[in-house]
């Protein structure tokens, strides 16, 4: 008798500190998980650090201004001159055409998903823009260096194919799956209330879709071309195998140009680490850090801003 | 009554434009996988996949760039996975303080639109050089891998959400840890859906070019690599180099034709297991 009450004190005891201990380890592992939940931002800082302290030396060297306004880019001469501007217009022209060429299709895709696809063709329809998602940016490339440049040349009787004209239909086919997917998402999350409201008023469903639905999911349509356009800025290897490559300021969309990400990927092989021109392709990565943070903030802002709490 | 006919005009044509536009977008997609599988399906073979490049890589085959695609995937997964998962179970477990919630939400959204480039040159100066790795495998699964790090947060994230609260609260009612409840009862309930993402994430890190041009890649090895500290070749550096440099460009173009279909379906592959996996899921839990 004893003997069993003395055995059950003991399992008891041991039951108490397994219990202990497994809370111990609960809290143990719940501050672990913080650190490294904290690993993105540590991330994000490290790579701003970096831009940094191998882009800023740049500017001992040649001002500021000269750098974002000089129109010469001759990194490799017997005088090198580093100003960038060639390469922001030319980032810049490209992503204005390829966004214009985008958008009207991403919307199409968006409202089609959200408001006028059966559920068959939706089931077949949503896999197919998160296939473009997966295509890798460099087949894409390929084929506007296989396909569309000779079709450009012969058509338009240009000298090359390969030009911003190019560069931006190669793009704005990427951006798709990113426009059009979050505009759905944000078409598709309007309340039914709303467009209840507007049939009982007498609106067809044309009406519907453009004076209601439309409008209440504007800001997460701006999102998603926000998030579509960073995307555009940013992508290099398309850039760097169709748009032409020359550091001039374009004249027409089938002049050859050089985007600011395929100046990186271009030349950065043969920069001699640490020096000038090694920098200098540093501070245009911090350009572009910077550019895509503040879209990134922006889409953030906005989509946290308006948005219809789902019920 | 015209009102009303005109209307019904404006209504047929908007469909029409929209319906044009969805499946100019689907046409288009479909004309370039196509047309890259015509061309360049003659040059796929047993030989092609598995053999070694010969003679200034205008013949032989493509297996070097097979194999170090395939190491890249391997350690970027060994970075990105344990992270990744770690840090959404943090946020969507356990973190109770919304502004801290708020603060990595922002860090993910951001790390998720850095261009590929600049994690290139994060990479290269960081990995490369700061940490003497040189142009190895090691430094371009690390920069790949926390490339690869926002779509695994945001999958399981979305993995661990769906997973009924009362399984949770079951399991906390028996007597079980915070700790035993996630391991024993919504990771394995969750786990379709992080493999979704990781099958997302081993998709992007076959398909990127920019992140490894300065860290792992090489134009030609004579040999397999043999360590983490070699460079690699990789199918989507070897369509660039091959397409855009050397001095064989025309002659290789149905070479260039078949590594782009080798590519297309290993990514394609991946990305619709990754799909079907949450088609499955997402079914599951519904019923």
């Amino acid at each position: 008798m004893n003997e069993n009450l003395k055995e059950e004190i003991k399992i008891r005891k041991t039951k108490k500190e397994k219990k202990h201990s497994s809370i111990i380890f609960d809290i143990f592992i719940e501050k672990f998980f913080l650190i490294i939940g904290l690993s993105c931002l540590v991330i994000l800082f490290l790579i701003m650090l970096f831009l940094v302290k191998e882009g800023v030396p740049l500017f001992s060297k040649i001002s500021l201004t000269d750098f974002l306004t000089g129109s010469e880019w001759y990194p490799t001469s017997e005088n090198p001159r580093f100003g960038v501007l060639p390469l922001i217009i030319a980032s810049v022209s490209v992503t204005i055409l390829a966004s214009a060429i985008s958008i009207p299709l991403s919307l199409a895709v968006a409202i089609y998903l959200a408001e006028l696809a059966g559920s068959r063709l939706r089931e077949i329809v949503k896999p197919v823009v998160e296939i473009i998602a997966s295509i890798p940016s460099v087949v894409i490339g390929f084929f506007g260096m296989v396909v569309i440049a000779p079709f450009l040349m012969e058509k338009f009787d240009i000298d090359s194919g390969l030009n911003m004209f190019n560069a931006a239909a190669m793009l704005a086919f990427m951006a798709i799956p990113t426009i059009a997917s979050i505009s759905e998402d944000a078409i598709s999350s309007v309340p039914v209330s709303l467009k209840e409201a507007s049939y009982a008023l007498g609106a067809n469903r044309w009406q519907t879709i453009f004076h209601v639905t439309l409008p209440a999911s504007l800001s997460g349509i701006w999102t998603a071309i926000i998030l579509g356009i960073s995307r555009v800025i940013g992508e290099t290897m398309v850039v760097l195998m169709v748009a032409g490559g020359a550091t001039l300021i374009p004249h027409s969309i089938f002049d050859p140009v050089r985007p600011l990400t395929s100046n990186i990927a271009a030349e950065m092989a043969e920069a001699e680490v640490g020096g000038i021109h090694y920098n200098a392709l540093f501070a245009i990565g911090l350009i572009l850090f910077v550019i895509t943070f503040m879209f990134n903030l922006a889409a953030d802002y906005l989509s946290n801003k308006y948005k219809f709490k789902s019920n | 009554m015209i009102k009303v006919n005109r209307s019904n005009i404006t209504e047929k044509t908007a469909f029409f434009m929209i319906k044009s536009g969805a499946f100019i977008v689907i046409g288009v997609l479909l004309f370039i996988l196509g047309y890259i599988v015509m061309k360049g399906a003659s040059a796929i073979s047993w030989e092609f996949l598995t053999e070694m490049p010969r003679k200034e890589m205008t013949e032989g085959g493509i297996f070097p760039a097979i194999a170090g695609t395939f190491y890249l995937m391997l350690g970027s997964s060994l970075i990105s996975i344990p992270v990744g998962v770690i840090t959404a179970i943090y946020l969507s477990e356990y973190a109770k303080n919304p502004r801290i919630v708020k603060i990595i939400r922002l860090g993910i959204n951001n790390l998720a639109g850095v261009p590929s480039v600049v994690f290139g040159l994060f990479g290269l100066s960081l990995f490369v050089i700061f940490l003497g790795f040189g142009t190895s495998i090691l430094a371009g699964s690390l920069t790949l891998g926390l490339l690869n790090l926002p779509v695994i947060i945001r999958s399981t994230e979305e993995a661990l959400i769906v997973v009924p609260e009362t399984y949770r609260e079951a399991s906390i009612s028996l007597g079980a840890t915070k700790w035993q409840t996630i391991y024993k009862i919504v990771l394995p309930n969750a786990l379709p859906g992080i493999l979704t993402g990781v099958m997302l994430s081993l998709g992007r890190a076959a398909g990127e070019t920019a992140p490894i041009m300065f860290t792992a890649a090489a134009f030609y090895t004579p040999d397999l690599p043999v360590s983490v500290f070699n460079e690699v070749m990789a199918l989507p550096y070897h369509i660039y180099v091959m397409a855009t440099a050397g001095t064989h460009i025309q002659a290789t173009r149905h070479l260039q034709y078949g590594t782009a279909i080798v590519l297309i379906g290993l990514v394609l592959m991946l990305n619709l297991t990754g799909l079907i996996l949450r088609y499955r899921f997402r079914r599951r839990l519904r019923l």
